[in-house]
């Protein structure tokens, strides 16, 4: 009986079976759950600790130390859910950061300024396109190569030297409020950026492509997708929101030198992957990234509150990168497990009715 | 003759034989012994570190933590020298290898039993292993002066004309190329880059190649700790940040395919020697150092298009002969 149960389809994602305790049991497991579960974990400790932590003024002002990486990650999202990476981020930074600094330093208004910041991000990252969508060449090898060739440009024009002079009203985008409020415009710019994204990604067929093209590049192809040009897409995205994040971190540093931004690749594909998107493509949702955001982002605050030093927070960071990729193994296993249990039992039953 | 000229490592060999013509026409002096040798040395780490990275590549893994273990081990090393001079060199050696081993050990853990993907794995501890260098050194440096002699001269010492450090490089290439080419583990390494279901199906274990390469890839970064912070008599704790994207390029350079199942010993030391050329005829052909990184990002990129030009048009020749 029960092999012949077992070679019709498997109707147990059709029937749901599911009890109220294991419906519980699926949500409070869920990753976002998980990730919201520590912030609240979190902003209990910190504020415990330290009065400081828990006022609005510091809530939103910290936001300026993780506004820039936050935007970074968005787009970083798309990349991974479709199987790519993209390691040159922070050099499209850089590059776009000079080309700024050079229309700066030849007279460019605060317009002009950030046309030319936004379109040489878009350029670096149509670059990194061509060669990963068209040519077909690994991602990772090509972003690898292209993060020197981006930062390359700024070093041998700037060597030791920076752009610091920008004009007056350039200073706005990183370093103003929205109107008389306490809301720093770089963090209004996120959110709104992460709704549009968010939107795109849950909303549209384009998102429904991305996870196709991450769970099977091959099935996408031949079942119509234009698996190229989402690619290309994709990175020439990851360019402009570049771009846009050059824009606010020179507004808000004032400043431009060849090693702007350096590091930041790894703390956006850091919060993509600690909010839950699986490396391997196909896996993730964007409360889960807007959530580590705020995780590490006041972990950081609370942290550096309470005095500790950099190397802790390195520390912290590393190892949260890797636990948060081993408990949903972990945590897949115990359902695999559970579910084999399962299965076993049934049969047993079955067999002796 | 015509299996020689299709070959991989070949085709380097001419690239680099002309960029040095290129090179010596404008400053002859650069091909003399001393020249080549000092660019032999300085590259030497490079290539140690850059064999490492080929085993992993060709599982299909990545380890972005090398730079970390490099400044992690050297720091552990050296401190070791300064707090006990009288210690035997070759103690510190050992001792400096055994922690980058130890580190190794903890990224194979986390990727083989934890299944972890090697990207996430490594960059994760590409922070917790160059923070952990933050917290033993306390934010000190090791200079000059607190290292004894014998340890500055581990790699400066000469012996039948070449530098200890070079017999370093040469000795880990000779090991590296039997342990790939002949050992039964090295044709697994390449069994489960090539094809890891039917490598997983004839019973290679993956969890052990894993094992394997990840324990290795720490062996070769102690050393290289060992060698870095002895011949430039300084541990800082920003010793070699940005290593491992060098040794990834390397191994690009070589012919290593980034998806996994090839790559060779030769071809990786040729991409790592080019590297090495190309920094120190910077210099000599009186170009800024600051150019460095752009032409370096722009090598390799050249280099991966015609290996990725190259690869296409082989299978378009197989597919031929296949039709005929």
């Amino acid at each position: 009986m029960a092999g012949y149960k077992k070679s019709l389809v498997d109707t147990s994602r059709l029937v749901s079976d599911k009890t109220t305790m294991s419906r519980i049991v699926d949500f409070i497991t869920r990753w976002e759950f998980i990730i919201f579960a520590l912030i609240v974990f979190e902003a209990i400790v910190f504020s415990n600790l330290t009065p400081y932590f828990l006022d609005t003024f510091n809530l939103l002002n910290t936001t300026f130390n993780f506004s820039e990486k936050a935007i970074l990650a968005l787009p970083m999202i798309f990349i991974i859910l479709s199987g790519d990476i993209d390691i040159s981020v922070a050099a499209i930074i850089a590059l776009s950061s000079f080309s700024m600094g050079f229309a700066a330093s030849h007279g460019a208004e605060t317009g002009t300024l950030i046309v030319v910041g936004l379109v040489s991000g878009l350029a670096a990252g149509l670059f990194n396109g061509v060669f990963v969508a068209i040519l077909g060449m690994p991602s990772i090898a090509v972003t690898l190569a292209t993060q020197s060739i981006f930062r390359g440009i700024p070093q041998a024009f700037l060597e030791d030297q920076a752009y610091t002079h920008y004009p007056e009203g350039f200073g706005y985008f990183g370093q103003g409020y929205i109107g008389n409020t306490m809301l720093p415009f770089e963090f209004f710019l996120f959110l709104v950026l992460a709704v549009i994204t968010g939107f795109v990604l849950h909303k549209t067929t384009y998102g429904r492509k991305l996870y196709a093209i991450g769970n099977s590049a091959t099935a996408s192809k031949f079942s119509g997708i234009p698996v190229r040009r989402i690619r290309m897409i994709n990175f020439a995205l990851t360019g402009l929101f570049a771009g846009i994040a050059a824009v606010l971190l020179t507004s808000r540093i004032g400043s431009t030198r060849p090693n702007i931004a350096l590091g930041y690749e790894l703390e956006a594909i850091t919060l993509v992957v600690l909010g839950g998107v699986s490396i391997t493509g196909g896996k993730g949702n964007i409360v889960g990234v807007v959530l580590a955001v705020f995780l590490l982002g006041y972990l950081k605050f609370g942290m550096a509150l309470l005095n500790m030093s950099a190397k802790v927070m390195i520390i912290t960071t590393g190892a949260l990168l890797i636990v948060a990729v081993l408990i949903p193994e972990f945590i897949s296993m115990r359902k695999k497990k559970n579910k084999l249990k399962k299965q076993k039992n049934d049969e047993n039953t079955e067999e002796v009715a | 003759m015509k299996e020689l000229l299709r070959k991989r490592e070949f085709t380097l060999f001419v690239i680099i034989a002309f960029v040095l013509v290129l090179i010596v026409i404008r400053v002859p002096a650069f091909i003399e012994m001393e020249n080549v040798l000092r660019i032999v040395n300085d590259t030497s780490i490079l290539i140690m570190v850059s064999l490492g990275q080929l085993a992993i590549i060709v599982t299909g893994g990545i380890d972005l933590s090398v730079g970390s273990i490099i400044a992690f081990s050297g720091m552990a090393a050296s401190m070791l020298n300064q707090y006990h001079p009288d210690l035997s060199v070759f103690v510190v050696l050992l001792v400096g290898i055994g922690v980058g081993t130890g580190l190794g050990i903890f990224n194979a853990l986390v990727i083989a039993f934890g299944k972890v993907p090697p990207i996430i794995a490594t960059l994760g501890t590409l922070s917790v292993f160059r923070g952990f260098t933050f917290v033993l050194s306390k934010g000190q440096w090791v200079t000059a002066h607190e290292m004894t002699e014998k340890y500055m001269n581990l790699p400066h010492g000469h012996f039948l004309g070449l530098t200890n450090l070079i017999w370093f490089g040469i000795v880990v290439s000779l090991l590296m190329y039997g342990f790939m080419r002949y050992t039964r583990t090295g044709r697994e390494v390449y069994a489960i880059g090539g094809n890891k279901t039917a490598a997983l199906f004839v019973g290679v274990s993956e969890k052990k190649i894993q094992f394997v390469v990840y324990t290795l890839m720490g062996v070769l970064a102690g050393l290289a700790g060992v060698m870095w912070t002895s011949r430039f008599a300084a541990a800082v704790n920003e010793t070699a940040i940005g290593f491992e994207l060098q040794t990834v390029a390397a191994c690009v350079l070589g012919g290593v395919s980034i998806a996994g199942g090839s790559g060779t010993v030769v071809g990786v030391i040729l991409g790592a020697l080019f590297l090495g050329i190309l920094t120190n005829a910077l210099p000599v052909v009186k170009l800024s150092p600051f150019y460095q990184m752009g032409l370096q990002g722009v090598v390799v990129l050249g280099a991966m298009v015609v290996n990725s030009v190259s690869a296409k048009r082989e299978e378009k020749k197989l597919l031929e002969r296949r039709l005929d």
